[in-house]
């Protein structure tokens, strides 16, 4: 058995208390290769949008939890991860839960390293999240230069996660995860 | 009992709905690629909210109900949404006046509601709440901006907010349905938001230099499936491939 918050660091841990996943082994094998459709680089596991997976007689149970209520993404989640197991011979039912509701919190460390090396600037706190959307101060670092030197183009980005910035140092523009407590 | 639960629920998710498909509309033709980008996202987390409250609806109707014939195949006055989010994207600044004022409305009603003893309920509410607070963050910005920006667009931000305060008050009407779930614990009273949704709205209109509109006349129908001339158009629209092509799936 392997606990997932166990894999996430000592700091973000204290949020992390609704996220109390076991998930067998071998399912957190199978379900680790499944990747989120939007943000192919990370996989479903590391955006922290299951909530829990057991073989029950040879089916296996999985539940999901969308990121955004009308996030398109998890219909083809939920038919990514069957077709993964199917191809290990197993059976998947889908079951999309909303309480507790999804936070960037459960993204884990390996998951925000991925994002920004793919050129999304991971999620800031609560607080300076605000910070940065209202435009007040500059606190989102350009994914492709580091540079703090950025500003905010637009609250709402390519997908519903997601703000838009420019970085006024390298003028790359770039997607900002935002953060959702 | 469920009957009245099931009323209560289309009471909430219509204005989901119908917002949602009025924002839609926007896709492409927003006044600037931000704000298209903006209000098409809104749109969207408004028609996946009201996915997860037909999903729920269609539980409790049993038989063959779908969230697709809750949300396409009913006739309009069975349609429980408000008059306020049926009104036309007239322009930009009806649409932000629009969404204006029934987010602040709609993030003090999700506050209530995520305390229902009704699980479901209470789930879709604290996720949906977090969505809200950012579209009332977006709406109350432009307010800002277009109130106290150039002359234009300080007078076409006031005539939405004027032409469009008649519908504020319905937010706070009860249909008798709403009635009965508020005495089984299970709905939001909403009578009680009332004074806090005027004294919120008012302090940022006040801020962003306009006026507060002093009507004393205002309309009502759409909770009791009456609607605005507007309705018959937007479900004409809604409804088009489900009526035409019907039990058609994707």
């Amino acid at each position: 058995m392997i606990c997932h918050s166990e894999l996430v660091s000592e700091s973000r841990k204290t949020n992390m208390t609704e996220q109390i996943q076991h998930i067998d082994q071998k399912l957190f094998e199978i379900l680790e290769t499944v990747s989120d459709p939007e943000i192919p680089v990370l996989s479903i596991m590391e955006m922290g949008v299951v909530r829990s997976a057991k073989n029950e007689n040879g089916i296996v149970h999985v539940q999901i939890t969308p990121t955004y209520s009308g996030c398109p993404a998890m219909d083809v989640i939920g038919d990514d991860i069957k077709k993964a197991f199917r191809e290990k011979g197993l059976v998947a039912k889908i079951e999309l839960v909303l309480s507790p509701a999804w936070t960037t919190d459960w993204i884990t460390p390996k998951g925000r390293a991925e994002l920004e090396k793919y050129g999304i600037a991971a999620p800031l706190s609560e607080t300076a999240d605000k910070e940065a959307l209202l435009g007040n101060k500059k606190l989102v670092k350009c994914p492709q230069c580091g540079s703090l030197n950025t500003k905010l183009v637009s609250q709402f980005g390519s997908t519903a996660c997601k703000a838009f910035f420019q970085c006024e140092e390298c003028l790359e523009p770039f997607d900002y995860f935002k953060c959702l407590k | 009992m469920k009957n009245n639960l099931i009323q209560y629920i289309l009471g909430i998710a219509d204005n989901s709905l119908i917002l949602g498909q009025r924002l839609g509309e926007l896709c492409g033709h927003g006044p600037s690629l931000e704000t298209d980008i903006a209000l098409t996202n809104i749109s969207l987390d408004l028609l996946g909210q009201t996915r997860s409250y037909f999903q729920y609806v269609a539980k409790l109707q049993g038989d063959n109900a779908t969230e697709d014939t809750v949300a396409f195949l009913r006739l309009e006055g069975d349609y429980k949404n408000v008059l306020l989010v049926e009104q036309p994207n007239t322009d930009f600044g009806y649409s932000i006046a629009r969404q204006f004022l029934f987010d602040i409305f709609h993030l003090s009603l999700l506050n209530e509601l995520q305390n229902s003893p009704d699980e479901t309920l209470a789930a879709i509410a604290k996720k949906s709440i977090k969505e809200v607070s950012y579209h009332t963050r977006f709406s109350t910005d432009w307010i800002r901006r277009l109130g106290d920006g150039t002359e234009e667009s300080h007078n076409r931000i006031q005539s939405a907010i004027n032409d469009l305060w008649i519908f504020t008050d319905e937010l706070f009407h009860q249909t008798e349905a709403d009635k009965i779930m508020v005495s089984e614990g299970v709905g939001v009273d909403v009578t009680k938001l009332k004074s806090d949704y005027y004294k919120t709205v008012n302090t940022i209109l006040k801020e962003s230099t306009l006026q507060i509109p002093t009507i004393e006349y205002f309309q009502k129908g759409g909770k009791n499936g009456v609607h605005s001339e507007h309705m018959g158009y937007i479900l004409t629209e809604l409804q088009y491939i489900q009526r035409t092509y019907p039990n058609m799936t994707w």
